[in-house]
């Protein structure tokens, strides 16, 4: 062998990787004394996946999600799993909002092969992903089918470049009763390139995670801008994880955090692969360390806008080896002093239920807020119901204030049964400091026996509705998308400086349905089984007995005379 | 009185020939399962074919080798002058090829004269990089008067080349020892059987490059020039075979599963041979299945151990150290460690920079995929020369021998599988079986024909693709998930809801009908006592 070639090289001829890797973690502290950590894993990755390139060396893209990119030419595919319910009154406006249970939506590529028969072509191709996305997440994305898939019209946009607003290559599912567990995370942590061996990845121990109020995981692929003029784009990997621990039950009602406590791990390096490796802390509310102390100090500030507003920031840089200071460990320690002090309301929140009473009928009541003291803005809401709520929408109801609020826009696809789910979208402008109601009745359909889950009588999940909305920013937000900035405030693109872009999740409703007793197909068989025979038999007899009429039978006396008169051998009378 | 008997027994009558002659029926026609037509007599013969295979093989005599009397014989004038300028038996094979054109499976045997310094002194048997042979004419072989006695005398060398160069009888009894239980033949190519993957449609390699300590190397490998020089001329060749598609991956933090052992006198790591069997296992799961595809994968890993544990080697039965570092695993793939700590000093800055030499991992690899496709290398026999490999790693005629094996593996596997579709169906009266499940079965039976009709034609590129067919057909309509639906609905089930209509329905017609016979006896025995 020709062991001759140079085989270390000074670092200038060495090729410039193309794929980029980042890696942070924000910290929360919420007043209610729950803490908040976000992590965020950015890999970018200068290729093409689109028009069927075939893309086959991987180094930090995963190369499963890859080659499910390119098999399926897929555009943007956003996938979550959510164990718990985010409360926006409490925890304010989380970064990457997310539905309970698992949500996948993709937008595909217009290839030239499902140009034309679009409708048919994407839906197959749907149809396979989920059966391979469930099972690199093991999850049970496989019960993704026409009846929980819908094609909103306006509600999910592309968040990577491209024009492409034909929605016939959108396709959106929700899955509320989806339960997510070690079993999700698992694979999570595999898509990443350090694993959990190192970086801020070693966090993720799932034991922790899970004895929290809040989870969620999510994947978000979507092709970027790689500068300033989108000559060349790059194919973005997104990986967030988003959890809330519980002042109660993971502190044990003592307001006082920190990283061992959270995760019951330190951080002792940053994942060699990563270009910039960061943990960012709130301290937006506490400028003087009046709220709570954080230890230890940093002389690094950061200030980032995020979510319509400017926030400040302790920033721990991971890859400088001083962070760790001379234990060679970092445990960040949150202690609060006191416990007053309000947070701002967020400006937009909704919550939904279901009400009327009895089996047949019912009415689901979605309520939005829009705390804005004097703005007004429009929100679009997304409902996607399944087929066994027949909605009916002339029953359709919109009040503001006590007055009737028009939807400027409405897009109402009505549901087919065992095929496909009513799909509601409308426009609604929000008048300032109001509640606005959105109601509409509906009855509840009789499924056939084998279509009810195991458990009927836990009642059946409506996926949540979706708001989605341009909120008006207290300061000017960021358009520029390719400026280096914290990943947490890199995710919706922002358009204009006045307004950003905010996403709120209802909650899913549990709605009973009539539930048969399911030993009935049985009974129905053995009852008309019976009464076909009783009637059977005696229509039989009828037909085959022959009558005769039969002399009276003679009085006892009668025949006890006559036997005696026998044994006389006199006749009988 | 007696006319109301009669009228009743014929109610009964009628009634009971309106439950055999419509109900029963009725009943049997909306509860019986739907089975389509299958070829069962055409799948039975195939349970127990015999295969034919024969090859063309084209013998030509150059000049000198036949007596003008044995020329006047050959029916066409096919003694050609042997290339007069060559020297070396490569450039003769080369030249031949450009003279004749071989299809796919047929062998051409050039017999040169004894006294030709073409070939070396010891070399009878010359095998090129095509389909040709150049056989040196023996002195003994030359006392034959006539053509026939002179074909004859050459037959047992011819059919030496033949199996060297397309098939032998231990090729095929390996390609059927899988499905078809045989006589056990020698180990050796039980083992070459068992190495190498199965056949299938197509194939998915797999480069990982495994990276366990990212912190004090930073690898780089150009895996996408390597496989465009080194993979993918064979691959090319190989594509009648089987469509193969690649993709490398690199894999951070990922460990061998054993901690190799610290040896002081060479100072350096080892891994015995018999520790390599739990390195796959932690290593396979950070690997990550195939999600595009259903094909087998082909993994080769390239694994730099950890500057801790540097340098490794692995170590054979004897203790000796293994030449080229890396090993294979049968019907998975290859692992080859690849030590770096000789190319930087201990003063070196972490994270290093370091370059892989691709020829040296390429050639280890190409060597372990040609084993794990089944390209075998078994020794010629004596007297033999086989020419050296050419640029594409791959002769004609090696490629002819892996598609005789694998059409043949192909139509054991498929008639396994429709043999064992048709008992199943015929065991299992409850299976559903649909058109499109009939069609596949015997769209298969019709490919495995035509194959095995193909291969006793000597056609082996046709063979190949009806065997392939074949397969797929017969996968197919095997694994069609409509078959398992009835699968567990059992009789007794069935009756015990079919009961309660049935006993109260049956009962009274039964007892009527035994009444109306007895009264009938009964009537006939009276009638036999009047007459006496």
């Amino acid at each position: 062998f020709d062991t001759s070639a140079p085989e270390t090289v000074d670092p200038s001829s060495v090729p410039q990787p193309k794929d980029d890797f980042q890696e942070e973690l924000v910290i929360r502290p919420l007043h209610s004394g729950d803490i908040y950590a976000s992590f965020q894993f950015r890999t970018v990755w200068e290729t093409d996946f689109m028009r069927g390139n075939k893309v086959s060396h991987y180094r930090l893209f995963p190369k499963s999600l890859g080659q499910v990119i390119s098999k399926f030419s897929v555009r943007e595919l956003h996938i979550s799993f959510t164990q718990g319910y985010w409360r926006t009154m409490q925890w304010g406006q989380p970064f990457q909002p997310s539905p309970p249970g698992a949500e996948l939506w993709v937008w595909f590529q217009d290839s030239a092969e499902c140009k034309v028969y679009a409708a048919g072509c994407v839906d197959g191709t749907w149809k396979e992903l989920t059966n391979v996305l469930s099972g690199i997440f093991c999850a049970s994305l496989n019960f993704i089918d026409s009846t929980n898939t819908v094609q909103p019209s306006a509600s999910f946009k592309p968040l990577g470049i491209g024009n492409e607003t034909d929605h016939r290559f959108l396709r959106y599912a929700t899955l509320p009763r989806e339960i997510v567990c070690t079993e999700n995370l698992t694979p999570w942590k595999k898509l990443l390139p350090c694993g959990s061996k190192a970086g801020l990845a070693v966090l993720l121990k799932s034991e922790k995670l899970f004895h929290s109020s809040f989870h969620s995981q999510a994947v978000h692929i979507r092709p970027v801008c790689q500068d300033w003029q989108c000559k060349t784009t790059s194919w973005e990997l997104r990986q967030t994880l988003n959890v809330v621990f519980d002042l109660h039950n993971s502190a044990q009602g003592k307001r006082e955090w920190s990283l061992f406590k959270m995760f019951s791990r330190t951080l002792t390096e940053a994942c060699p692969l990563a270009s910039s490796s960061k943990i960012y802390i709130d301290i937006t509310d506490n400028p003087q360390g009046e709220q709570f102390e954080v230890s230890p100090a940093t002389p690094l500030l950061s200030q980032a806008v995020v979510l319509g507003d400017r926030r400040t920031f302790s920033v721990y840089d991971l890859t400088q080896q001083i962070t760790f200071g001379t234990v060679r460990s970092l445990n960040l320690l949150i202690r609060w002093k006191s416990s007053e002090g309000d947070m701002l309301r967020p400006l937009l929140h909704a919550e939904r239920y279901v009400a009327g009473y009895g089996l047949q009928t019912g009415e689901i009541h979605t309520l939005m807020y829009n705390n804005h003291p004097y703005r007004s803005f429009p929100v679009l809401l997304l409902d996607s119901v399944p087929w066994y709520l027949r909605l009916y929408i002339h029953t359709l109801t919109v009040t503001s204030k006590g007055k009737d609020n028009k939807p400027s826009y409405i897009h109402y696809q009505p549901s087919k049964d065992r095929l496909r789910p009513h799909l509601l979208e409308m426009l609604v402008q929000l008048p300032p400091n109001s509640v606005t109601e959105v109601t509409v009745q509906f009855e509840r359909a009789l499924l056939k026996w084998t279509e009810y889950t195991p458990d009927p009588n836990h009642g059946f999940y409506v996926g949540s509705s979706v708001i989605s909305s341009l909120v008006p920013s207290i300061v000017a937000m960021d358009t520029n998308s390719t400026r280096e900035r914290p990943l947490f405030s890199s995710f919706f693109p922002c358009k204009e400086e006045s307004s950003y872009f905010v996403r709120v999740y209802t909650e899913p409703l549990l709605v009973n349905l009539p539930t048969p007793d399911f030993s009935m197909p049985y009974n129905v068989i053995c009852l008309t089984c019976t009464v076909v025979a009783v009637g059977y038999g005696s229509l039989y007899n009828l037909l085959t007995r022959s009558f005769q009429i039969e002399e009276p039978s003679p009085g006892l006396a009668k025949r006890i005379a006559n036997i005696i008169r026998k044994m006389r051998g006199v006749p009988p009378l | 009185c007696l006319s109301e008997r009669r009228r009743g027994q014929l109610a009964a009558l009628s009634i009971a020939a309106v439950v055999i002659i419509v109900g029963v029926p009725l009943w049997w026609r909306t509860t019986e399962t739907y089975r389509a037509w299958l070829p069962v007599n055409q799948i039975n013969e195939l349970a127990n074919l015999q295969l034919q295979l024969s090859a063309d093989v084209e013998v030509v005599f150059a000049r000198g080798t036949v007596t003008p009397e044995q020329q006047k014989k050959v029916p066409t004038q096919v003694v050609i002058s042997l290339c007069l300028f060559c020297s070396s038996p490569l450039e003769a094979d080369l030249s031949l090829h450009t003279l004749s054109e071989s299809p796919c499976g047929s062998l051409v045997v050039y017999v040169i004269p004894e006294s030709s310094t073409l070939l070396p002194e010891d070399v009878d048997v010359y095998i090129g990089q095509r389909r040709t042979a150049l056989l040196r004419i023996g002195a003994q072989m030359r006392v034959g008067r006539t053509l026939e006695q002179l074909l004859a005398h050459l037959e047992p060398r011819i059919k030496q080349v033949l199996q060297v160069m397309s098939f032998s009888h231990t090729d095929i009894t390996a390609a059927l020892s899988d499905r078809v239980r045989l006589s056990p033949g020698n180990k050796e190519s039980i083992a070459d059987s068992m190495r190498a993957f199965k056949s299938s449609p197509g194939y998915e390699i797999t480069f990982s490059l495994l990276n366990p300590d990212p912190k004090s190397h930073r690898v780089h490998w150009d895996i996408e020039g390597a496989v465009q020089t080194y993979i993918q001329p064979l691959l090319t060749k190989l594509a009648p075979l089987a469509n193969f598609s690649i993709d490398s991956q690199t894999l951070y933090y990922a460990m061998l599963g054993v901690n190799p052992r610290y040896d002081s006198s060479r100072s350096a790591y080892t891994l015995n041979s018999d520790s390599l069997a739990h390195v796959i296992n932690p290593v396979e799961a950070r690997l990550g299945s195939n999600a595009a595809s259903s094909n087998p994968v082909l993994n080769f890993l390239l694994y730099v151990p950890d500057a801790h544990h540097s340098p490794l080697h692995i170590h054979d039965h004897k203790k000796q150290e293994v030449l080229s570092n890396a090993f294979h695993s049968p019907r998975w793939g290859g692992i080859m460690v690849y030590n770096v700590n000789g190319f930087y000093g201990p003063e070196a800055v972490f994270p290093v920079d370091i370059n892989i030499n691709m020829a040296k991992v390429m050639g280890v690899f190409l060597a372990q995929l040609r084993l794990l496709l089944g390209v075998q290398s078994s020794a010629p026999p004596p007297g033999f020369l086989v020419a050296p490999c050419s640029s594409t790693g791959l002769a004609d005629w090696e490629l002819d021998r892996l598609m005789w094996s694998r059409t043949v593996e192909n139509v054991a596997t498929a008639t396994t599988t429709i043999t064992s579709l048709a008992q199943l169906l015929d065991q299992i009266g409850n299976i559903v079986i649909n058109d499109n499940i009939a069609q596949q079965v015997s769209s298969a039976v019709t490919s495995l024909q035509l194959a095995v009709a193909e291969l006793e034609a000597g056609n082996l590129g046709f063979a190949l693709q009806y065997s392939k067919e074949a397969i797929l057909a017969s996968e197919r309509a095997f694994f069609d998930p409509s078959l398992l639906h009835l699968l567990y609905f059992p009789d007794d089930q069935k009756f015990a809801i079919y009961i309660p209509l049935f006993l109260p329905m049956c009962v009274p017609i039964l007892l009527s009908l035994l009444k109306i016979v007895s009264e009938a006896r009964q009537k006939r025995r009276e009638r036999q006592a009047k007459k006496d």
